[in-house]
């Protein structure tokens, strides 16, 4: 038991380190928090109905924001259902507010409360109203509680780092089988380009554009993302067949990749493209989490079962372990490597179908640099370059770290240009980290 | 250097790994002009003992005192500057340097930052001729033999005026011929007060070249005599603590119908027109010289390279080999030579390792059934007295004996009619030898046969039943009484 304890942290030591961060990253970015919409809108009303009981005169002020609205709609609906008068609404800026209360001042109606956002209650047009207003009575201004709550650890920030870090972290699945054979797969980035070019072309030109059925859609992805197994099948047979170092054959996929990209896009974005395509993108069906973000879940679930508990995925270990032992030993050593490779180019294309799908277009820039912030989210989960070692649920949770990393420096108002400098020293630091406790 | 004390004095050395204690306070001494043999089975301590004064490892407890002089070791550096030189099984050469250059490597003689190239050529000239060989100056050392390079080693050594030189292993790679030519050279180091402490397995050489043994067992001294106080049965009995009775166990043989038949294997000049036929319940030993083509004639059998021409049967049925998968499913298995590099994957745990040739049989659809793998290794832990903490020890860290027995057990369980072992007992010590050779008796009792390709001529003529003797790349000649061979007779055929 505490054997597997001590392995479980060697393996996944990195989760630790991920924690840190987060924990980190609440903490430097725990501010006030102004609640809006329904939560906030049931605050002021059980304020208003517990000091004035249930036939109060309220004006209600919010601004023109999505959540200011549902406060307001929601507040004028529920007080007018207890028996309250809403005497009017005012949604947009301050000198709106000022003209309803000229209006009601001038009609000499009075009122009881204003409910207001936290934002509305420091407008200055209420600061003083006895003066200003003096037919309106003492009307109070009802604000919703602030509460303190890390920004870093709101949840459409942690979506929006998942959703940021998908396209990567799949690519990265992909990646960490071809590192685990003792290779290199640099041909990524431009794959991802490549298959959203693809994609998108297939949508403009066959599958009748804008007006593009969904079986037509699903066909164009498909299509695109099988003709990047094929460039990965030729990658493969080129290291298997004339062994030539992996490190070369996918540099030279690169470029010939994203020349076929720029190529085929003609130097431009295309976005001939329904709108219903970025529901792989944009879309969330189950339980709010974005379809992109589902997708990687359960391709990462598939990937380490494979690694952990199949036949092949042993012999990815073997064959980087030691190829000439594993050969002998009877692997089949060139099919296996053949595998690595057409994943790792399916997965990029899967990569560059999502990313088309989120930019609702299909671009030869696509994944510029990519190969390298894979390759990063590989090896900071662990995975050793010589080949040989490395867990799925590591490059998982590298991936998360360099997105955690990206999201908090961008809340703590870091500019970009330092924020290569920290991302590159932190790559560095984890790799010396996980250096230093193997030699141990 | 005072000719009254020891050249080198160990005392007291302790040294523990996380759950071994490799040192328990063992003691060593040297003089000048001495060879000492250090013995002992595989994981007694030896090794360890030459990395602390080599300053590969730092001692937890004990002094080392070096030509009177107490002196702190605590890198390869500081043992460098005290005279030590050690020489392992791997030698510490860059393969692209040239001879001259590996030599000079870290301590380069330079003028004004350059370096001085026509003095190093000459001082390197002139240590070769100290020890009386020849060797290509510019030869990178990826090209040198490995005699070549051992001597490179030597010359490195005394160009920094090393007064001990280890070697450990030293005659492991090296042909006969080979080893009588180093054994030419030590008696020179010897006169010029060099002091030498050499390993080896080999109680023959032990004989011939040492002046002293000192034997280790389990992390302690066990004994220390000078040679001609010391016979072989007690060196043996020293380093595996109980009597042997013999060093090869007896058993009666069953020689059946024909198994594997080979003809007309042939691959460049390694294997030229090499035939021979295997049968049931029958050891075949394949020797000769090193460089022979014995490994090169399995590895054609087993499909580890393409063979130009030849034909292999199996029962009597041809066999298409293109590949080692395809051998292993007819039933082939072959035990490589160099079990670092090409039987085990280190990294990996003894339970992968073993895994590896028998996940076709240990998964379903795909997935490896790890429980059935956990028990079928047990068996054979127990069954081969394999000593690992536990299934998930990575192979890198079992003994050269233990490592062994993981690929033995790996083909076992394969369950192979076949079974070709190149240097099956190579660098193993005497206790798993002998276990090995009764594994190997049982697996002809049981029918299976076995090809044994091996240079120790004592452990061929002591198991095999039938001696192919092999001479660059043929058959020189066949021995089918091995009882009745001799050593003279094999050697004859082997430089015929």
């Amino acid at each position: 038991m505490k054997h597997s304890l001590s392995r479980f942290l060697s393996d996944y030591g990195m989760i630790f380190v991920l924690l840190l961060l987060c924990a980190f990253f609440s903490v430097v970015t725990n501010s006030e928090q102004s609640p809006t919409g329904e939560a906030a809108a049931k605050q002021v009303i059980s304020a208003i109905q517990e000091q004035f009981g249930k036939t109060p005169r309220v004006l209600v002020a919010a601004s023109d924001r999505p959540g200011d609205t549902a406060f307001a709609a929601s507040i004028d609906r529920e007080l007018t259902a207890s028996g309250a008068h809403v005497v009017a609404i005012v949604k947009g800026e301050p000198k709106d507010a000022r003209e309803a209360l000229v209006k009601i001042n001038a009609a000499g109606g009075k009122l009881d409360a204003i409910a207001c956002t936290q934002a509305t209650g420091a407008w200055l047009v209420f600061s003083d109203l006895k003066t200003d207003f003096p037919a309106l009575g003492e009307p109070r201004i009802v604000t919703p509680r602030g509460y303190r709550w890390p920004n870093f650890l709101k949840p459409d920030n942690l979506l929006n780092i998942a959703n940021q870090i998908a396209v990567i972290a799949i690519v990265a699945i992909g990646m960490t089988m071809v590192i685990v054979t003792g290779g290199i797969d640099l041909s990524v980035g431009s794959l991802l380009a490549l298959s959203a070019v693809l994609a998108a072309r297939f949508i403009r030109d066959f599958a009748g554009g804008v007006n593009a059925t969904t079986s037509g859609m699903l066909l164009a992805c498909v299509a695109a993302i099988v003709l990047c197994g094929v460039v990965g099948a030729f990658s493969g047979a080129m290291i298997t067949q004339f062994s030539i170092p992996p490190f070369i054959v996918t540099l030279a996929m690169m470029l010939v990749g994203s020349g076929v990209a720029y190529i085929l896009a003609e130097g431009q974005s295309i976005y001939q493209i329904p709108d219903s395509f970025v529901w792989l993108g944009r879309g969330a069906d189950f339980i709010s989490l974005p379809n992109a973000v589902v997708l990687m879940f359960i391709l990462y679930a598939l990937a380490h079962i494979l690694m952990s508990r199949m036949k092949l995925g042993r012999y990815l270990y073997a064959v980087g372990g030691n190829g000439e032992a594993a050969r002998l030993s009877g692997v089949p050593v060139k099919p296996v490597l053949m595998f690595a490779y057409i994943a790792s180019a399916l997965l990029a294309g899967l990569g560059g179908v999502i990313m088309a799908s989120q930019l609702k277009s299909g671009s030869a820039t696509y994944g510029n640099m990519y190969e390298l912030y894979v390759i990063a989210a590989v090896v900071v989960g662990g995975t050793s370059l010589s080949g040989g070692e490395g867990k799925m649920l590591g490059t998982l949770t590298g991936a998360f770290t360099i997105a955690v990393i990206q999201n908090g420096m961008n809340l703590t108002n870091v500019e970009s240009y330092t924020q290569k400098v920290v991302l590159g020293l932190v790559i560095l630091g984890a790799v010396l980290v996980d250096k230093l406790r193997h030699a141990r | 250097m005072s000719d009254a004390g020891p050249l080198l004095e160990m005392r007291g050395i302790v040294k523990s790994f996380p759950g071994v204690q490799a040192l328990r306070g063992v003691d060593l001494s040297l003089l000048a002009g001495e060879v000492l043999a250090l013995l002992g089975e595989n994981g007694a301590g030896k090794s360890t003992l030459m990395k602390v004064l080599g300053g590969a490892y730092h001692a937890d407890e004990g002094t080392v005192t070096i030509g009177g002089r107490q002196t702190a070791i605590h890198s390869p550096q500081d043992s460098r500057s005290a005279g030590v030189a050690v020489i392992y099984q791997e030698f510490n050469l860059v393969p692209g340097l040239t001879a001259v250059e590996n030599i000079f490597l870290g301590q380069e003689v330079t003028r004004a930052g350059f370096v001085a190239q026509k003095q190093e050529r000459k001082r390197a000239a002139a240590l070769f001729k100290r020890l009386g060989v020849e060797i290509d100056l510019d030869a990178p050392c990826r090209r040198l033999t490995t005699a070549q390079r051992q001597l490179v080693e030597i010359a490195k050594a005394l160009a920094f005026d090393a007064r001990i030189i280890v070697m450990d292993e030293p005659s492991a790679a090296l042909t006969s011929h080979e080893v009588e030519r180093l054994f030419e050279i030590i008696p020179d180091l010897k006169s010029q007060g060099i002091g030498i402490i050499y390993i080896s397995h080999r109680l023959d050489e032990i004989f011939t070249i040492a002046d002293r043994v000192t034997v280790l067992r389990d992390g302690k001294n066990v004994g220390e005599r000078p040679i001609s106080q010391i016979a072989r049965n007690e060196m043996i009995e020293l380093m595996v603590g109980r009597e042997l009775k013999d060093e090869f166990p007896a058993r009666s043989r069953r020689i059946g119908a024909p198994r594997l038949q080979v003809s007309g294997l042939r691959r460049g000049r390694a294997v030229r027109d090499v035939s021979f036929v295997v049968r049931r319940g029958e050891i075949l030993a394949l020797t000769g010289l090193v460089g022979a083509g014995r490994t090169e004639t399995v590895r054609l059998i087993f499909g580890a390279d393409p063979r130009e021409a030849g034909e292999i049967r199996l029962d009597g049925i041809v066999l298409d080999i293109r590949s080692p998968q395809d051998a292993i499913a007819a039933g082939i298995g072959l035990l490589t030579e160099d079990r670092k590099l090409q039987g085990l994957v280190l990294g990996h745990s003894a339970r992968e390792n073993f895994g590896l040739p028998n996940l076709t049989w240990l998964s379903r659809r795909g997935f490896v059934q790890l429980g059935s793998e956990r028990e079928h290794f047990a068996r054979f832990v127990d069954q081969l007295r394999i000593k690992a903490p536990n299934q998930e020890q990575r192979a890198g860290n079992l003994s050269g004996g233990n490592q062994q027995k993981v690929v033995l057990a790996k083909w076992l369980a394969r369950n192979c009619d076949v079974l070709m072992f190149d240097e099956p007992t190579r660098g193993i010590d005497v206790g798993a030898k002998y276990e090995i050779y009764l594994l190997m008796n049982e697996l002809v009792l049981a029918g299976k046969s076995i090809v044994m390709i091996s240079s120790e001529l004592p452990e061929v003529l002591g198991m095999a039943d039938r001696i192919l003797v092999m001479h660059k790349g043929r058959v020189t000649g066949e021995i089918a009484d091995a009882r009745r061979a001799t050593q003279e007779q094999i050697m004859q055929l082997a430089v015929a």
